[in-house]
């Protein structure tokens, strides 16, 4: 699974594009999206995805289900 | 409020009411607040009791100089859109309520549009002397933007002064940047220095890759605050700090919030009332949470007066708020009429301008000794409220139906001392008859003897009498502190003589919701 952006409850504040360590999210619209094809879930770099942690607006970024889950490689 | 001060304050005033209005009802923000202050007006137009070396740095400074922000100007770009902590009174959907006035979102820029502004705004203002970067979020969040913005203007226009305000969380990691940038002001958004109270604030805050919540993340937050603050007084860089006032919260504890923060080399306090509605949709404004009237703010602002600087005249900008301060000439230069405006830096011609300014400000301090003379020896315990009609320069040159804000000065027998300034705004919306906002002005205004002002009509006249509040338009145009003293000697006689029984005023209301200045 990656994570993905509720666009709607989205500010635009850009927190969450600069804490991403796989560089997976942009503007696009007015609002930030997640790449799923780059989201690890932050797996490998933190304990929690940090998009959730510095996101202003609770339950905004949250996971997308019709991924299957990130596998760590190796 | 100041209009402006250059031109003819209705020039240029592109936004119509009705524009205004819109905006606000499509972005209710969360709590804008107040006033706050010492009234630096002593010796050299203004010094008080400031340290010289710290005089020099501020006294062109109108977000901390009360003297200097009838002069000069400031502007904010809002390059700073992220954050990295949550506190109950803002609505981050918003700007940033530390430094902002919520309710109008500002236009987010990129560090090349906004040098490109500041230097347009500079070219058309020749009294703006200040760029601040306040938000919308919190600038040490977004450090690449904000440095990259103070690098382009420091290049074009060496002579305008940097400064920055921040919730203080990032702070140590960048006070070396801000040494390098010349930044010569910090201000630092200090609520607490108690985590027990800091939970009450603040949700959580994020860092090191990290969300903290609860205790643990307010004692994080005043540990880092308290260093940074002292690694900058360390190096020189002025440190003011700003505390929202939250009743039943922090009140009581801002008394040490402000001891701690002077004997780490703070130069000023500013305490600001919460301001809180639930349309606002922040934590406070659901929960109830009530701002503190104007009495209540007056008395902490005294208590602590005592302690060092306060601050009373500060007015939370917005985020990209541009002109003297109250007043707001964002409009003019938004993104896409900066790109048109032809850009001609004059250094000279700003220079000059300035020297004319302080050439005002002396006469001005002048006046006001002369005038405090003729008061000395005479003894009275009375002390008493008020409100001012200005648009700058101090002095006296507001029509009352204008006036988007009061200021509020203090007369006893020492002098004339600024207080705070009451907002509010709009009540002329096209002549005089609206009785609701008339009625909103009298509350604001509540705790004032008189109101000084360019000229009144005869309706508002006759009613600010019925309500106890002499309107006074003999000293129009006349500078304000010298008029105030003035007018404080013929009351004082006139109670003296029995013609008069002085009695002492109500509270006022703190006005609620977003400034919108603008017309
Ligand atoms: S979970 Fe981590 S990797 Fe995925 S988008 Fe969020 S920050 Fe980036
Ligand atoms: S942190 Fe949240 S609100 Fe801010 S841009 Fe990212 S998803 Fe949007
Ligand atoms: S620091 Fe400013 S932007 Fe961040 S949550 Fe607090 S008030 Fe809002």
């Amino acid at each position: 699974m990656a994570y993905k952006i509720i666009a709607s409850q989205c500010t635009s504040c850009s927190a969450c594009e600069a804490e991403c360590p796989n560089v997976a999210i942009s503007e696009k619209g007015g609002t930030f999206v997640i790449n799923p094809k780059k989201c690890t879930e932050c797996i490998g770099y933190f304990d929690v995805p940090q998009c959730v942690a510095v996101c202003p607006v609770d339950n905004t970024c949250v996971i997308d289900t019709t991924y299957p889950r990130y596998q760590a490689a190796g | 409020m100041h209009a402006s001060t250059t031109q003819d304050g209705a020039a240029g005033r592109l936004v119509t009411i009705d524009a205004v209005m819109q905006q606000v009802a499509e972005h209710k923000g969360c709590g804008t607040q107040g006033g706050s202050g010492k009234a630096s007006c002593g010796s050299a137009a203004g010094q008080g009791d400031l340290p010289t070396e710290i005089w020099e740095k501020v006294k062109n400074h109108p977000c901390y100089s009360e003297e200097a922000h009838h002069h000069y100007a400031r502007m904010h770009v809002a390059v700073a859109p992220a954050c990295n902590i949550q506190c109950n009174y803002c609505n981050r959907k918003y700007d940033c309520a530390n430094e902002s006035r919520p309710g109008v979102v500002s236009e987010r820029l990129t560090p090349e549009q906004a040098a490109r502004k500041v230097l347009a705004v500079a070219s058309t203002i020749p009294q703006m002397t200040v760029l601040g970067i306040a938000g919308p979020g919190d600038p040490l969040a977004n450090p690449a933007k904000t440095f990259k913005t103070f690098e382009l203007i420091s290049q074009t226009a060496p002579d305008i002064k940097l400064c920055l305000s921040t919730n203080g969380l990032a702070l140590p990691d960048h006070v070396d940047t801000i040494a390098r940038y010349n930044v010569d002001h910090v201000t630092i958004t200090i609520n607490m220095v108690d985590p027990e109270v800091g939970a009450k604030i603040y949700p959580w805050v994020y860092w090191n890759h990290k969300r903290y919540t609860g205790v643990e993340a307010a004692r994080l937050l005043t540990e880092r605050q308290l260093r940074g603050l002292e690694m900058l007084t360390e190096r020189g860089i002025l440190c003011k700090v700003n505390s929202v006032m939250i009743p039943g919260v922090n009140d009581r504890h801002l008394v040490e919030v402000n001891r701690a923060v002077k004997s780490r080399g703070a130069f000023l306090h500013n305490i600001m009332p919460l301001i809180s509605a639930p349309e606002h949709g922040t934590v406070f404004g659901l929960t109830g949470q009530r701002g503190p009237t104007a009495q209540e703010l007056k008395a902490l602002q005294d208590d602590c007066e005592g302690e060092m600087n306060m601050m009373r005249h500060c007015r939370q900008c917005r985020a990209d708020a541009v002109g003297l301060l109250g007043e707001d000439r964002s409009a003019e230069f938004t993104t896409e009429k900066i790109m048109e405006m032809e850009v001609d830096y004059d250094l000279e011609g700003r220079q000059a301008y300035q020297a004319r300014v302080e050439e005002e400000r002396v006469a001005k301090v002048a006046a006001k000794q002369e005038e405090l003379a003729t008061l000395a020896g005479a003894r009275s315990d009375i002390t008493l409220l008020v409100a001012v009609a200005t648009k700058g320069s101090g002095l006296i040159n507001e029509h009352f139906g204008h006036a988007k804000e009061f200021q509020v000065y203090e007369l006893s027998t020492a002098g004339a001392k600024f207080v705070g300034h009451r907002r509010v705004d709009l009540y002329c919306q096209g002549g005089f008859g609206d009785e609701d906002s008339l009625q909103t002005v009298i509350r604001a205004i509540n705790d004032c003897h008189a109101v000084f002002v360019a000229k009144i009509g005869g309706c508002p006249k006759a009613d600010l009498l019925g309500a106890g509040i002499e309107p006074v338009d003999q000293y129009a145009h006349e500078f304000i502190e010298k008029s105030a003293i003035a007018w404080f000697k013929g009351y004082l006689g006139k109670v003296a003589a029995g013609e008069l029984v002085h009695s002492p005023r109500g509270d006022a209301a703190i006005r609620q919701g977003a400034l919108i200045v603008a017309a």
